[in-house]
């Protein structure tokens, strides 16, 4: 099954006959249903992880046909394997390092052209390649009519039909793979790109230049062709293992041709070209689609606003009239329950061990569970708007306000969702392809008032400012907004020397959802919040708690407390006094936790709660407290996952001390400002 | 010969050149835009990014960067 699969820069694999199960790989473009097929064939017998140090989700898992089992990998969708992206850079080393037993590439049979680029570049590495050609019922419904087994004779390498929405062909497929395995397709070889040939003298030289000093796996051919295409990441590895003279040699090559990147491309096309002309029996005819007509609606400059605020409505509703009551209902039964069950169990075990459980872990376990309702309908959401393609319109119609931060429209879905609740709008920033972007969209994601901050306004802001409350929560949202485009633009353009990612998307084709990809996504991503985040924040939790208690037992004197007084000179720039300094140390485990913090330190219940407050304290102070606890270091839910999305403590810890500055800042600007007009 | 966001909706034409830097050209081959490829664009208002069709992908640029494309305008 080795040799025999022989592109010219093939080494041999080792023969032996491997103990482990055959290792295949999925590959294709984004929007050509590789989830669909992935999920098909998987099922619920898979593994969501990360991609070793990258934030790319890694999904691989296992299935079995005709008692043979196989091992799937799901490589980053991508439409090149040039290193434009970090998934660029996963999917062609995890073909040349792993090596797997055959590579599924997954192309779409309704836009054969474009999809047939990434097999381009595929047929090129030394792995052998199945074509699985699907949405062959959409190319049908568009009047084409494309023959599998002519484009496998053009291209070198099987071509099965397949429909992954209706699970037609895929047991063929899963034959082939295995007819691979078992070495019957070995007479087949790929027929590969070819370049002009006046840069085919350009690859001839530098491939006698980097001779002997490629280091492994790669093929020195292919490393030859992406030094062309002026891939960096190559270009990196080349200059360490080339003595500096070969280097120099290759650059003069590299700097005369430094148009054969669009040559290669196009040489690409060219070979694409050739198959899609010999396959494509009948070519499409000139019929509006459906996705011209909604794009009309939904790309509209003014429509399409239109459109975007009635779907966020909806979610909006959807989280207030079944996430709330489910969070709050969870927090009673569920949590209140295990409390009760607990302090019932631990009657007679010392206090620290019983408050231990009860306050610190039962705590850090309440504050994951109450998330998981609003968590659950955003990945819901989510997943059901980038299925039916519509996320790419959001991103389209937006991307003029984006501009203002130097970001773009794929920033604002997830700085939107923040709105619900800031770990899902962290979470969501994968959808944003380029680095940059999603960091800058990470760090100012938790300037988004979310609900338990609005939950802290609502009670606070009548209390301080009765009939005007409403105008001062309003005042409040939109100061926010003010903060978050002002941070934008200025961290774009302190750290990232005011770049803008370019905006290139593929708008693809409007389609039904797939009930069992979005239930799959929210089954994965729940799970994985649990696992990651929860266990963070669960150790936070009862970190807080013990800062709570130590030394003697009682809040009021405990280490917590005795730190509140110890920055309280800060608080008083802000207008604070110590117990208010507490509260907003307090709402680090969870925001709402402010009011109850006061709520101890007055010895109050909420009502009469309420008219201590304004008797203690002026509105200006008031006003200053809701400022600063809207913008205020983000929640630990959101701490855990920015440092899972970030992957760095660096920034982590930058974002805090961000926040932190601008909370304090805006505190204490807007308290002598309300001070100066009379507050 | 005229930048790509000046094109109208409906007009057709032949990609000519980029002046976008080298990254960028890479995702717009990728994506289908190489010189020769046929643009049809199918959403221009003016301002704001737009949508071309390029061998039958719909692809959506910013502005900024489709001024950065040089096309030769079909004649109809």
């Amino acid at each position: 099954m080795s040799d025999c699969h022989t592109t010219p820069s093939v080494s041999s694999r080792p023969l032996a006959v491997r103990e482990k199960l055959p290792l295949i790989a999925l590959a294709g473009q984004p929007n050509v249903g590789k989830s669909t097929l992935f999920n098909l064939l998987t099922g619920l017998n898979q593994h969501v992880g990360n991609w070793p140090g990258k934030t790319v989700e890694r999904r691989e898992g296992k299935f079995t046909l005709d008692d043979h089992q196989y091992k799937l990998v799901d490589l980053p969708g991508t439409y090149s394997l040039t290193a434009n992206s970090p998934e660029e850079v996963i999917a062609r080393e995890f073909i040349l390092r792993e090596q797997p037993d055959v590579v599924v590439a997954l192309v779409n049979a309704s836009n054969l052209e474009r999809s047939l680029y990434l097999v381009a570049e595929l047929v090129t590495l030394p792995a052998p390649v199945v074509v699985a050609l699907n949405m062959m019922d959409v190319a049908a419904q568009e009047g084409l009519c494309i023959e599998p087994k002519v484009l496998e004779a053009a291209l070198g390498v099987p071509v099965i039909p397949i429909t992954a929405t209706r699970a037609a062909g895929t047991q063929g497929l899963i034959h082939v793979i295995q007819e691979t395995l078992d070495g019957q397709h070995c007479l087949m070889t790929p027929r590969l790109p070819e370049i002009r040939s006046d840069h085919r003298l350009a690859l001839d030289e530098i491939l006698h230049q980097i001779d002997g000093c490629v280091p492994s796996p790669y093929p020195p051919e292919w490393v030859a062709l992406k030094l062309l295409e002026g891939d960096a990441e190559i270009a990196r590895t080349m200059q360490n293992s080339l003595p500096a003279e070969k280097w120099d040699a290759v650059n003069i090559v590299l700097r005369q041709h430094d148009d054969a990147l669009l040559a290669v491309a196009s040489g690409r096309y060219e070979w694409i070209g050739r198959m899609v002309r010999a396959a494509v029996v009948q070519p499409r005819m000139g019929q509006i689609s459906w996705t011209k007509r909604l794009d009309e609606w939904a790309a509209h400059p003014f429509w399409g606003l239109c459109i975007l605020a009635g779907i966020l409505g909806v979610v909006f509703w959807l989280t207030f009239t079944i996430g709330s009551p489910a969070q709050a209902w969870l927090d009673i039964k569920v949590v209140g329950g295990l409390s009760t069950l607990a302090n019932q169990v631990l009657a007679n075990a010392p206090f620290w061990i019983r408050g231990l459980v009860v306050d610190g872990v039962l705590g850090g376990v309440g504050a994951v569970i109450t998330f998981l309702p609003i968590m659950v309908i955003f990945f819901a959401v989510f997943g059901l708007l980038e299925d039916t393609g519509y996320m790419a319109r959001a991103a389209y119609v937006m991307d003029n306000m984006m501009h203002l931060m130097g970001l773009h429209g794929r920033s604002f879905l997830p700085l939107f969702l923040g709105f619900g609740c800031n770990v899902p709008a962290i979470l969501g920033t994968r959808v944003i392809d380029s680095k940059p972007a999603r960091l800058l969209t990470t760090l100012i994601a938790p300037l988004v008032p979310c609900t338990a901050r609005m939950a802290v306004v609502a009670f606070l802001a009548p209390a301080f400012f009765g009939p005007k409350a409403i105008l001062v929560s309003w005042g409040l949202v939109l100061f926010s907004m003010l903060i978050l485009i002002l941070s934008g633009s200025l961290l774009n353009k302190l750290i990232f020397n005011g770049q803008r990612s370019a905006f290139i998307m593929e708008m693809p084709l409007y389609h039904l959802p797939n009930s069992r990809t979005i239930g799959l996504l929210v089954w994965q991503r729940t799970l994985s919040f649990i696992q990651k985040a929860g266990t963070n924040i669960l150790a936070m939790a009862v970190v807080i708690w013990v800062l709570s208690v130590l030394p003697g037992g009682n809040f009021q004197t405990s280490y917590l407390v005795q730190f509140g007084k110890l920055v309280e000179p800060v608080g008083r720039w802000m207008g604070f006094d110590w117990r208010l300094t507490v509260a907003l140390i307090t709402s680090f485990p969870a925001k709402e936790n402010a009011i109850a913090t006061l709520g101890v330190l007055f010895g109050n219940n909420p009502q009469g709660l309420v008219q201590t407050l304004t008797s203690t304290y002026s509105p200006a102070t008031g006003l200053s407290f809701l400022v600063v606890t809207m913008l205020f270091i983000p929640c630990m839910a959101t701490v855990a996952v920015i440092r899972q999305e970030t992957n760095s403590w660096g920034w982590t810890l930058f974002n805090l001390a961000f926040m932190l500055m601008v909370s304090i800042a805006a505190g204490t600007g807007v308290y002598h400002l309300a001070l100066a007009v009379g507050l | 010969m005229v930048s790509l966001s000046q094109l109208l909706v409906n007009e057709k034409g032949t990609i000519h050149s980029f002046t976008i830097g080298r990254s960028e050209t890479n995702r717009l081959a990728s994506l289908g835009l190489t010189p020769g490829a046929q643009v049809d664009m199918t959403q221009n208002y003016g301002r704001g990014p737009l949508i071309v069709i390029v061998r039958g992908t719909r692809v959506a640029l910013g502005r900024g960067e489709a001024a950065q494309i040089f096309v030769e305008r079909n004649s109809s």
